[in-house]
C-alpha cells in the first residue's frame, strides 16, 4: 500500500477516522482470541454506508484484503486482520435508525450494541432475543457475522431467527438488500446465508431485527446435583416431559467454584448445577415449573431453589455469564472451547472429558447450554510452565475430536474463524466445503473480505470440481452423511 | 428409469424421461449424466406444486425422489430427525407421533407432499407465528449438484455455526442450486392440549384492531389467521397450545382482549382455510402475498377494491405474520389485469405478491414480481451452483 493510498483513504474517513500509527493499529491485532495476532496495515472508522462502499471501492481496485470488526469481543478470531490488509472498524455507525412497535421491527446500524437494541424498548416491554454472554459490549453487525446465540436460544432461536433484513456492502463496493420488513422476500434466501459467514461475504451496514414482546411470566431454579451426571438425567427428563424451557444451563463444579468467587451469585457447591428458566402465561409456567421441580427431585437433586424476587434472578445469571472471566480467578491461563453435541451424548462426553483431563493432568471446567448440547469446556493451564500452554492446547483439540465423534460441530456459537478452519475438514469433506465456497465465489469473486479464515483453503474461483468423493471417516464406517 | 407418460407432463411442456434413483448416489449420477447430455431436469417430489414459479423455459427429465422414501433417524430424546427427501410429511408426521413429537409445520397437502419439495417451495402456514418457518427449523441438508457433486451441510445438532448455511439457500430455492437428497430437522413435542377459537371481527378495521391487540398482549398463542371474503365478514382465528389451566386463562384473557365481539371455540378445521382456497382451482388464480403485520387490513381492503374493479370474486387467509394467501375467480384477462394492478399496490409498499396458481388461459404473467438490487448476485450463485441452468430452468425469479 503506497501513500496515495492512505491519501484516499484519508479522504474517505476524515483525519480522525484512518489509523496507521504502529502504536494505534495494536488495539486492533487481536480480537477476543488473544493469542493469535497479526498487525494490520491501516485500521478505517467509517461512520456511514457510503464511506464503507467508498472503502470497498479502493479495497477491491487495489485487490487490498479487508477485515470487518465489531467490538471485537468474538471468540474465533473472526476480526484477526490478514497480513497486508486492512481492518474496517463499525463502531462509529452505532445509530438505531427506527423502530417500529406495531410491526415489531427495529432497524440498526452494525455498530449497536446488543444490549441496546433491548435498551431502546424495554420500557414498551419488548426485547431482542440473542443474549450472548458479552452482550453489554458486543455489536449486532458482529453478531450477525457470527450468527450469535446466547442461553436463551434454545427457546427463541439465534441471531438468525431474528434478523429479517439486510443491507450489504459486497466486496467490491456495490450495496444490496436482503429479506426485508416481510416476510419471504422472493429469490434465494441469502439473508440466512449470509448471517453467520463470519464476515467472508461483505459487511452489513443496516440490519432489520425482529423484536419480542416480553412473557407475562420468568421463573428460574437452581437445581443442584451430586454430579453433572444427574443433571444430564434431568435435561433429558424436562425434554422428555414435552417442556421447552426459555434456557437450561449446566455447570460443574470448577466452574460453580469460579463463578462464586467473581460475583458471589449464592450458588450452592455440588458437582453439577442446574439453571433452568421457564417463561410464558404465569398460568402455564407454574404448572411447568412445579414438574421441572419434581423431575429433578425423581434425578436426585439435593438442593432446589427458585428465585424470588427479579434481583435474585438478575444474580443468578450474573454468575453464570461471569463464568468465563472468573476463571482467571482459578487459573493464570485457560482456552474457551465451544463444541455442540446431540443432547443425549451427554453423560458418555463428560466422562471422556473427565478421563482426559486426568490423562493430561490439567483441570477442565464445564459450563454448557445443557438444552441444545452446546459444551464449553474450559481448559485450564499455566503458561509459566512449560509445555502446559501446548498440552493445553492439544487436550482442548481432543475434546473437539470428541464432539465431532458424537455427531455434534465444531462451533455452536463462537465461529470457525481463525481458530478452527483447519479442523472444519474433519467436520465435513471437500465437496462439503468446496460447495460451500461457491457461495463464497459468488459475493466475493476476489476474495478479499475476510480471506483466511472459515476454511482450510481457499477454492479458486471458477475451478472445475470433481464428482462426489466419500469422507475418509465415512469409508471408514465411522461416521454417515447426513 | 422409464418414459414419461403425459401424467408427468408439467407447465408447458411434456418431458421425456423420468428417473427414479434408488439412493443419493444413483441420484447425484444420474443428474451429472443429465448435466452432461445438456438435459433440462425438473426435480419432483410428491409433485404438488409443481406449477409454483414460472414454466420452465426446457423440461426433458423428470428427476423424481419417490424411491428416497426412508426415515433415517429419529433421535426423540434430541428432537431431532433425518430423512430422506422423498419422504412425505405426512409419513413424517406420523412416526414422530409415536414419541409425542412433530415437526412444528403445517405445509400444504401433508399426505402426498415430500419434505424435499416443502423445503425447496418453502412452504409454511400459521404455525410459522410461534415456531418459524423451515429456514428455522431445518439444521442439515444433503444436495445433489448438476455435476455429481453431493454436500453436506450444518449437522444433527441444532445449535451450529460451523460453515455457510447452506439449508437455508436450499430453502425455498425451488430447486433450482440442487436437489435435495437428504435433510435434518429440529423437532418439538406434540402439545398436550390444543384449542382454537375464532370471533367475527364485522370488518377489516375490527380484525386489524384484534390482531394488534393479540401480538401485543402477553398471550403465548401458537397461531393466528384473519378469513375473509367479498360476500363474508371478516373471522379472526387463534390457537393455543398447552396444558389444561393455561389454556384456560388465555381464554379467558382473550375474550377481554376482544370484547364486544364474541370469541367461541371452533373446530381445528378452520386451520385448513388455506389449502381450501385451492380445491377445486382450475379457473382461479391463487397468490401468497407479503405485507408488514400491522398492514394487513389495509392491504385486504386494496384486494376488496382492485378485485371489485374487475368484476372478480376474492377470498384471503392472511396470517399474523404477515403473510396472506388469495384466491381470485374470474375470467383470465380480469385476472391477469388485477394481478398485475395487486402487485403494484403490494410493492409500492415493503411487501410482495407471488403467483403461485394460474387459471387456464391466462396471458404469461411472471410469477415473482419485482426481486430487488440482490438478483445480480442470486444469478451469480445460481452460476456457481449450475452453470448450465440444467436445474429448474426458468422457473425462479428474474429467469434463474
Amino acid at each position: 500500500m503506497d501513500a496515495r493510498i492512505f491519501q484516499e483513504l484519508r479522504a474517505i474517513v476524515g483525519k480522525s477516522g484512518l489509523i496507521t500509527s504502529p502504536e494505534d493499529l495494536r488495539t486492533y491485532e487481536c480480537d477476543g482470541l488473544t493469542n493469535f495476532r497479526v498487525m494490520p496495515r491501516a485500521v478505517l472508522l467509517p461512520d456511514s454506508t457510503e464511506q464503507v462502499q467508498a472503502i470497498l471501492r479502493v479495497s477491491h481496485r487495489e485487490k487490498i484484503p479487508f477485515v470487518a470488526r465489531g467490538s471485537g469481543t468474538g471468540l474465533s478470531g473472526g476480526a484477526l486482520p490478514v497480513e497486508n490488509g486492512i481492518v474496517i472498524v463499525l463502531t462509529r455507525m452505532n445509530r438505531i435508525l427506527e423502530v417500529d412497535l406495531p410491526n415489531a421491527r427495529m432497524v440498526v446500524e452494525p455498530g449497536v450494541f446488543n444490549l441496546d437494541v433491548t435498551g431502546r424498548v424495554q420500557s414498551q416491554e419488548f426485547f431482542y432475543a440473542p443474549d450472548p454472554s458479552s452482550q453489554s459490549v458486543c455489536s449486532i453487525g458482529g453478531n450477525v457475522a457470527e450468527n450469535a446465540g446466547g442461553a436463551h436460544c434454545l427457546k427463541y432461536g439465534f441471531t438468525t431467527t431474528h434478523v429479517l433484513g439486510l443491507e450489504v456492502a459486497l466486496p467490491d463496493g456495490s450495496l444490496i438488500h436482503l429479506g426485508g420488513k416481510t416476510l419471504d422476500a422472493p429469490g434465494y434466501d441469502l439473508a440466512g446465508v449470509f448471517v453467520g459467514s463470519e464476515g467472508t461475504l461483505g459487511i452489513a451496514t443496516k440490519i432489520i431485527l425482529r423484536i419480542v414482546k416480553r412473557p407475562e411470566c420468568v421463573q428460574t431454579l437452581l437445581a443442584a446435583f451430586p454430579s453433572t451426571n444427574e443433571a444430564g438425567a434431568a435435561v433429558s427428563g424436562i425434554i422428555a416431559a414435552r417442556i421447552l424451557p426459555a434456557a437450561i444451563e449446566m455447570m460443574d463444579n470448577l466452574a460453580i467454584r469460579a463463578a462464586e468467587a467473581a460475583v458471589h451469585a449464592n450458588y450452592p457447591n455440588c458437582g453439577g448445577l442446574l439453571l433452568v428458566e421457564l417463561d410464558g402465561p404465569t398460568a402455564e409456567v407454574e404448572a411447568q415449573m412445579c414438574q421441572v421441580i419434581e423431575i429433578c427431585r425423581a434425578k436426585d437433586s439435593v438442593e432446589i431453589h427458585l428465585a424470588q424476587s427479579e434481583a435474585e434472578r438478575a444474580l443468578v445469571w450474573k454468575g453464570r455469564k461471569a463464568a468465563f472471566a472468573a476463571m482467571g480467578r482459578l487459573s493464570p491461563n485457560y482456552i474457551i472451547q465451544d463444541g455442540v453435541i446431540p443432547r443425549t451424548a451427554l453423560p458418555r462426553v463428560m466422562s471422556e472429558i473427565e478421563r482426559l483431563s486426568k490423562e493430561a493432568d490439567l483441570r477442565v471446567a464445564n459450563v454448557f447450554h445443557a438444552g441444545d448440547g452446546n459444551l464449553h469446556p474450559l481448559v485450564l493451564y499455566d503458561k509459566r510452565i512449560p509445555g502446559q500452554e501446548h498440552a493445553a492446547e492439544a487436550l482442548s483439540n481432543r475434546i473437539m475430536e470428541l464432539c465431532i465423534a458424537a455427531g455434534g460441530s465444531i462451533t455452536g456459537e463462537h465461529g470457525v474463524g481463525e481458530d478452527k478452519k483447519m479442523i472444519m475438514s474433519k467436520m465435513f469433506s471437500e465437496p462439503d466445503l468446496d460447495t460451500m465456497q461457491r457461495v463464497r465465489c459468488a459475493f466475493d469473486p476476489l476474495q478479499l473480505s475476510n480471506p483466511t479464515k472459515v476454511f482450510p483453503r481457499p477454492r479458486l474461483c471458477g475451478e472445475k470440481l470433481g464428482e462426489y468423493v466419500a469422507h475418509p471417516l465415512e469409508t471408514a464406517g465411522t461416521a454417515e452423511r447426513f | 428409469m422409464r418414459a414419461a407418460s403425459t401424467a408427468d407432463g408439467v407447465p408447458g411442456h411434456q418431458p421425456s424421461i423420468v428417473v427414479e434413483p434408488g439412493n443419493e448416489q444413483e441420484l447425484a449420477a444420474a443428474l451429472r449424466l443429465a448435466n452432461e447430455a445438456n438435459l433440462a431436469v425438473i426435480p419432483r417430489g410428491g409433485g404438488t406444486k409443481l406449477s409454483w414459479g414460472n414454466p420452465p423455459a426446457r423440461a426433458d427429465l423428470i428427476l423424481s425422489t419417490a424411491r428416497l422414501d426412508k426415515i433415517i433417524e429419529h433421535v426423540w430424546a434430541d428432537l431431532t430427525v433425518t430423512l430422506e427427501a422423498g419422504c412425505t410429511l405426512q409419513k413424517l408426521q406420523d412416526t414422530l407421533s409415536r414419541h409425542g413429537e412433530r415437526l412444528a409445520l403445517d405445509a400444504l397437502w401433508p399426505e402426498r407432499a415430500t419434505i424435499g419439495g416443502v423445503v425447496s417451495t418453502n412452504d409454511s402456514g400459521a404455525l410459522r407465528l410461534r415456531f418459524g418457518s423451515l429456514r428455522d427449523l431445518i439444521i442439515g441438508v444433503t444436495v445433489a449438484l448438476p455435476d455429481g457433486t453431493l454436500a453436506s451441510s450444518g449437522g444433527k445438532v441444532v445449535k451450529n455455526v460451523a460453515g455457510y448455511d447452506l439449508p437455508k439457500l436450499m430453502t425455498g430455492a425451488l430447486g433450482t442450486l440442487g436437489v435435495i437428497t437428504r435433510a435434518i430437522f429440529r423437532l418439538h413435542p406434540l402439545p398436550k392440549i390444543a384449542r382454537t377459537v375464532s370471533a367475527s371481527m364485522g370488518n377489516l378495521e375490527a380484525a386489524q384492531r384484534a390482531l394488534h391487540a393479540v401480538q401485543n398482549s402477553k398471550l403465548a398463542h401458537t397461531a393466528m389467521q384473519v378469513r375473509a371474503a367479498e360476500d363474508a365478514a371478516p373471522e379472526t382465528d387463534v390457537l393455543f397450545e398447552g396444558t389444561d389451566a393455561g389454556l384456560a386463562a388465555q381464554e379467558t384473557h382473550l375474550k377481554k382482549l376482544l370484547a364486544p365481539a364474541s370469541v367461541a371455540e371452533a373446530p381445528p378445521s378452520v386451520w385448513n382455510a388455506r389449502q381450501e382456497l385451492w380445491s377445486p382451482s382450475h379457473s382461479a388464480a391463487i397468490v401468497k402475498f407479503t405485507v408488514l403485520p400491522a398492514d394487513i387490513a389495509n392491504k385486504v381492503e386494496i384486494v376488496r377494491r382492485v378485485a371489485g374493479g374487475h368484476q372478480i370474486r376474492w377470498k384471503v387467509v392472511v396470517e399474523a405474520t404477515g403473510i396472506g394467501w388469495l384466491r381470485l375467480d374470474g375470467s383470465p384477462d380480469h385476472l391477469h389485469s388485477a394481478l398485475q394492478d395487486l402487485r403494484a399496490e403490494l410493492e409500492r409498499g415493503v411487501g410482495a405478491l407471488v403467483v403461485l396458481h394460474r387459471p387456464a388461459g391466462i396471458a404469461p404473467l411472471d410469477a415473482w414480481g419485482n426481486v430487488g438490487d440482490a438478483l445480480p448476485l442470486m444469478r451469480a450463485v445460481k452460476q456457481q451452483f449450475d452453470p448450465k441452468s440444467t436445474l429448474n430452468p426458468g422457473r425462479f425469479v428474474g429467469g434463474i
